[in-house]
């Protein structure tokens, strides 16, 4: 079992890295909304502590952990479509092991995502090095592995590819938009403060702004404990639809 | 021990049946065949068989187990080639293989030299750190056939194993199956819907049907069924070599036309000896002999009324005429 899912997590992670057109495809986004967010709107904005464009920077880097997981986790429609799966599935192993496998293979990629944004944020200087990057690592493997699984589970109810643009525009643009990581929830209207409760990304969001800025509106403790449920929540869904995909 | 048996097995899509109550067994050792036209419930069989689909009813064993209940050891004792690729392409020909023993826990002292050897044996030894989808399709089938001998199976499964590929890589491939059987004692298991890739590889054929296995021999007991074999004779006197050949016991019937004889009898090959004897003793001068053996391709037809292409045509209709129904 153990042998499988290390042999999983390996594939996603060598495929990752050959793959240097999605390496840098994947970086090119969030940075196109750091800067035409963070310059275009940081005249505009009002935030309690310190810049707009260090308020979103920890919303980009989830952003970018966010979009690199799902892909990773929705890999399965590519898998079926190009018959890997069925090598997988007809193996003397347990789909739980072939699921974990993806899960963290799609988790370490998209952390490494994440550290390559957070990076350049550095040298840009909308961030500063402190203690609190080990925090943010943690959030970042939540996010991963939350939104991982959450594809996975996803990907395990979609035939063809034709729903994947389904997944972009009703799935990944709603949670990384109500997430709290592009404006300041203290000022936003009930109604959408609402839903961005209701969203966890907002508590990987907030959380890494916790790390990195040292304030946030929701306590880390609670973004925490919101964040890590949701994962387990998110594993165990796509660990059971996985287990019920027909070859 | 037989390698397979099957009982009663069945599989229902809604209110298709694919596959309807077939019962065979699989002797150990041997190159099954699995012929019918596209459609027929070769490939659902071969699912069910290899755990991917469970049966809607009926049992099978695969190598002693039971394909519902040890599923793992199922999994264990076969090797499968799927119709369509399964290769990872993105990685590459070692990677896929080292993958391949990970899942079926192969012990690590062992992985590199069955891998070479197995590269050696399909002759991909020298890509072996190249990008499976840099490979040919003839390449591609054979790392996947070297893929699934992996594990050391005592069944290997080929569905469709030359579909789409060359005349010559066909004809390798061939080489490579038969060679497996031999020398490893590896039975096979094959579906195709090529009447000549079944008669040169197969010890025995089951022909399949709309779910239904409607004959089951040895591709020469399946074509003597049909009925006989014919020979020709060309001669300078076709009616002295009617008439003798009217007095063979062997001849069932004998015609005339254009300066040739057809003579209806079984086993052809070994009458030919006889024929020639008796033109010499009658002083008959023969031009040149020839045999037409019944193909397969008759025994398909024989047994169904149809050719196999015609078969395949109708039946892609019957998914059609489902479609449109469904679709209301």
């Amino acid at each position: 079992m153990a042998s499988a899912t290390y042999i999983l997590w390996l594939r996603s992670v060598k495929r990752y890295f050959r793959s240097r057109s999605r390496m840098f495809g994947s970086l090119a986004q969030p940075l196109f909304f750091f800067f035409a967010l963070g310059f275009g709107l940081s005249n505009v904005v009002s935030t309690s502590n310190g810049s707009y464009t260090a308020f979103i920077a920890p919303g980009i880097i989830a952003m970018s952990v966010l979009f690199s997981s799902v892909f990773s986790g929705i890999q399965i429609i590519w898998d079926r479509q190009f018959g890997f799966l069925k090598e997988t599935l007809v193996a003397p192993v347990s789909r739980i092991s072939i699921m974990l496998g993806q899960t963290l293979g799609g988790a370490t990629t998209s952390i490494i995502q994440g550290c390559l944004i957070f990076v350049l944020l550095l040298l840009i200087g909308s961030l500063k090095i402190s203690f609190g990057i080990l925090l943010a690592f943690l959030f970042m493997a939540l996010i991963g592995l939350s939104f991982t699984a959450m594809g996975i589970a996803i990907a395990s109810r979609i035939e063809d590819m034709e729903g994947f643009p389904l997944i972009m525009n009703f799935v990944i643009m709603p949670i990384f938009f109500l997430s709290g990581a592009l404006f300041p929830l203290t000022n936003a209207p009930s109604a959408l403060k609402v839903i961005t409760y209701l969203n966890p990304l907002t508590y990987g969001v907030e959380g890494m702004r916790y790390a990195l800025l040292g304030s946030s509106s929701i306590n880390p403790l609670v973004c925490l404990s919101v964040l890590g449920g949701f994962g387990l929540l998110m594993v165990f869904l796509g660990a059971f639809l996985f287990n019920r995909i027909k070859a | 021990m037989d390698a397979i048996k099957i009982e009663g097995l069945t599989r229902r899509f809604d209110d298709l049946i694919a596959v309807n109550k077939i019962s065979f067994n699989v002797k150990q050792g041997e190159v099954f065949g699995f012929l019918g036209p596209n459609g027929a419930g070769k490939s659902t069989t071969l699912a069910m068989l290899s755990t991917l689909l469970e049966p809607s009813e009926g049992k099978a064993h695969v190598n002693g187990f039971d394909i519902k209940h040890r599923k793992d050891e199922v999994r264990k004792s076969i090797g499968m080639v799927f119709q369509d690729s399964t290769l990872d392409e993105e990685l590459t020909a070692w990677e896929n293989l080292d993958l391949h023993c990970r899942l079926y826990g192969v012990p690590g002292e062992l992985r590199a030299k069955r891998i070479l050897d197995l590269l050696k044996l399909v002759e991909l030894e020298d890509r072996k750190d190249s990008l499976v989808k840099t490979f040919s399709g003839g390449m591609k089938r054979r790392l996947e056939i070297a893929r699934g001998l992996l594990h050391e199976p005592s069944i290997l499964f080929l569905d469709e194993p030359t579909l789409g590929l060359d005349p010559q890589t066909r004809n390798k491939l061939w080489d490579y199956i038969g060679k497996l059987n031999k020398n490893k004692g590896i039975t096979i298991i094959l579906t195709t819907h090529y009447m000549d890739e079944a008669d040169k590889l197969a010890d025995r054929i089951a022909i399949i049907d709309r779910g239904k296995v409607i004959a089951l021999d040895s591709s020469a007991n399946l074509k003597n069924k049909v009925g006989g074999d014919v020979i020709n004779i060309e001669t300078t006197d076709p009616e002295a070599v009617q008439k003798f050949v009217e007095k063979c016991k062997f001849c069932k019937e004998a015609k005339r036309h254009d300066g040739k004889v057809t003579i209806s009898t079984d086993h052809a090959e070994k009458k030919i000896p006889e024929l020639i004897s008796l033109a010499e003793k009658n002083k008959v001068k023969i031009i040149s002999v020839s045999i037409n053996k019944p193909t397969l391709e008759d025994v398909f037809l024989y047994y169904t009324g149809k050719t196999i292409r015609e078969q395949e045509a109708s039946s892609i209709e019957h998914l059609r005429e489902r479609r449109r129904m469904h679709s209301r």
